[in-house]
């Protein structure tokens, strides 16, 4: 599916155009081609082996490709070095070297990345949690801490565009909230974001696009509210009713064609993408209170 | 070419091999081997009256075809292939840097490591001969260093390029003790069963020691201690007689290639086989 190309193109800080790449005979990205906005946050999203990581490396040059990417209107293959001055990378396996402190790996980084001398790390280091780990050994920090390491690391030199690679898979749940919520203050201080993921709630938390990628190839461009609708999915709402309100609930709903059944404490209905908020508009209509409920 | 960006992976490099158990243990085997070949060299220089550094450096010569193209060989093997293997490379080339840049740190890097190594070796080895009062030509001992250290970074130009062409540091290093092997081999045992078994004459025999970097170190190294190279053999005297002045430049110029050319093919291999 090709991405529409008729933004102005002062807007558009990234252009993939056409975007292939083999690995031998195995093709890894199949002529992908999307752009992004100056603001917007962008998912690659789909299955493990679908091309996302693949195509965040080609982002950043790290190996030959066939196509086209343009970054802030410069060529990513002729202007490797430029390009990576706009992005702050943080990769889906923390490579960092063991042996180093905190303090020392992002001084390291900072030189490289020309950051100018005197630059205070304090502020980096409240906003991603990691003032009281600054002394510590990379191999001594948990993965929840690389990872804020790592964000750090892409900070440094405050560029408009985060490239991430599966930045949460290797955070148990209470990190990656955490995690995410840093990012979503990111995305709204105006970073540019793209980033590559197969959790779902992830996606939908933080994306103002999906992408979705299966076999190399882009098979869905949609905001995250039309995901369901686009891919014909169907939820399951279990809703928790009192007793009195089930069989009435029932027959409601039944009344307006909805697969719907008893279930234990309430009821289970079969909702098409985007008809959830209307199960429980109808509901609140008939005066039917409805106490709780989860979606499957 | 940003040279500042070298410049920080060099110090990085060098800090990073200081802190390589097998750097820290080659260092230390090739000093302490040193001392005690100086030990025994200059013990003995007084009833042989032998003179205690063109002595020590006789003997040194022997430990430093075994142990300096160890040395640079491996760690040059482990330097790429093991940054790709644990991931550090595609990070690294994620930054601001290009992959000369980031190759050119680490050669110089590497190399500067093993050139304080060895002035750490010959150092306190030449700290030991003039504490016990021993003579000899302080140059030769001098020249022995500075052509030790040119066999150094022409090893770790070998493994470099190893190192960048394949994918596991296992494998690399496996490769780079396979190649020190064939060029220790095809030094003394291999060219003398060679030239016995093919019958070969003198002028291919010496063409065969030099294309050994190896070889070549240890003609330049005779050639220091002795100013001609009938300790040799045959070999060596047709050498001295076929390139006369121009022998010292050549042999000297052949290390410099050595150090040069798996370099370029390093960084040619690289830009083929890629971060992965």
């Amino acid at each position: 599916m090709a991405a529409d190309t008729r933004d102005d193109p002062i807007t558009l800080v990234i252009e993939v155009r056409h975007l292939t790449k083999h690995f031998g005979r195995f093709t890894a990205v199949d002529d992908l081609s999307f752009t992004v906005k100056a603001g917007e946050a962008v998912a690659l999203w789909g299955a493990n082996g679908a091309g996302k990581t693949t195509a965040v490396r080609c982002l950043l040059n790290l190996f030959p490709f066939e196509g086209e990417i343009v970054i802030n209107g410069m060529d990513v293959r002729r202007q490797s070095k430029e390009v990576r001055r706009q992005i702050g990378f943080v990769p889906q396996e923390l490579s960092f070297h063991d042996d180093m402190t905190v303090a020392e790996t992002l001084i390291f980084y900072a030189r490289l990345k020309k950051v100018p001398d005197g630059f205070d790390f304090e502020p980096l280091l409240e906003q991603v949690h990691l003032t009281p780990h600054v002394k510590k050994r990379i191999g001594e920090l948990s993965g929840g801490l690389k990872q804020r390491l790592a964000l750090a690391v892409a900070l440094l030199s405050d560029p408009p565009i985060l490239v991430l690679d599966e930045p949460t898979a290797s955070l148990d749940i209470r990190s990656r909230e955490e995690f995410l919520f840093l990012l979503r203050s990111l995305k709204k201080s105006g970073k540019t974001m793209i980033f590559s993921s197969h959790h779902l709630e992830e996606v939908t938390a933080l994306a103002d696009r999906v992408l979705l990628l299966e076999g190399g190839r882009l098979v869905v461009d949609s905001p995250p509210d039309q995901l369901e609708r686009r891919l014909g999915w169907e939820t399951t709402l279990h809703l928790y009713l009192p007793e009195e309100g089930i069989e009435p609930a029932l027959q409601t709903l039944e009344g307006l064609g909805m697969p719907v059944s008893r279930n234990g404490r309430g009821i289970r209905v079969h909702a098409a993408p985007g008809n959830k908020g209307k199960v429980l508009r109808v509901l609140q209509e008939s005066g039917i209170n409805v106490e709780d409920f989860s979606v499957e | 070419m940003d040279f500042e960006n070298v410049l920080i992976l060099i110090q990085k490099e060098l800090r990073d091999a200081f802190r390589n158990r097998w750097f820290l243990l080659y260092a230390i085997a090739f000093t302490a081997l040193s001392l005690a070949l100086a030990w025994f060299s200059v013990s003995g220089a007084g009833s042989f009256g032998v003179a205690g550094f063109g002595r020590t450096t006789a003997g040194l010569i022997n430990l430093i075809l075994l142990i300096v193209p160890l040395m640079g060989l491996t760690l040059g093997a482990m330097s790429v292939a093991g940054e790709r293997e644990k991931g550090t490379l595609v990070y690294l080339l994620a930054q601001p840097i290009s992959s000369a840049e980031l190759l050119l740190g680490k050669f110089v890097g590497l190399s500067l490591a093993l050139t304080a190594a060895l002035v750490i070796g010959f150092g306190l080895t030449g700290i030991l001969i003039a504490f016990m009062g021993s003579g000899g030509d302080f140059m030769v001992y001098l020249t022995l260093l500075v052509l030790s250290i040119l066999l150094a970074v022409a090893s770790l130009s070998m493994g470099f390029l190893i190192s960048a062409a394949v994918k596991k540091a296992a494998t690399a290093v496996g490769l780079a003790l396979f190649l020190w092997l064939i060029l220790v081999y095809f030094g003394d045992l291999g060219l003398m069963g060679t030239s016995m078994v093919m019958q070969i004459d003198v002028q291919q025999l010496l063409a065969l020691a030099l294309i050994n970097p190896l070889q070549v170190f240890k003609l330049a190294a005779v050639l220091d201690l002795r100013d001609n190279l009938e300790v040799l053999g045959p070999a060596g005297i047709y050498a001295f007689r076929a390139y006369g002045q121009t022998l010292w430049p050549l042999l000297i110029g052949l290390l410099f290639s050595w150090v040069l050319v798996p370099f370029a093919l390093a960084t040619q291999a690289f830009k083929k086989r890629g971060v992965l």
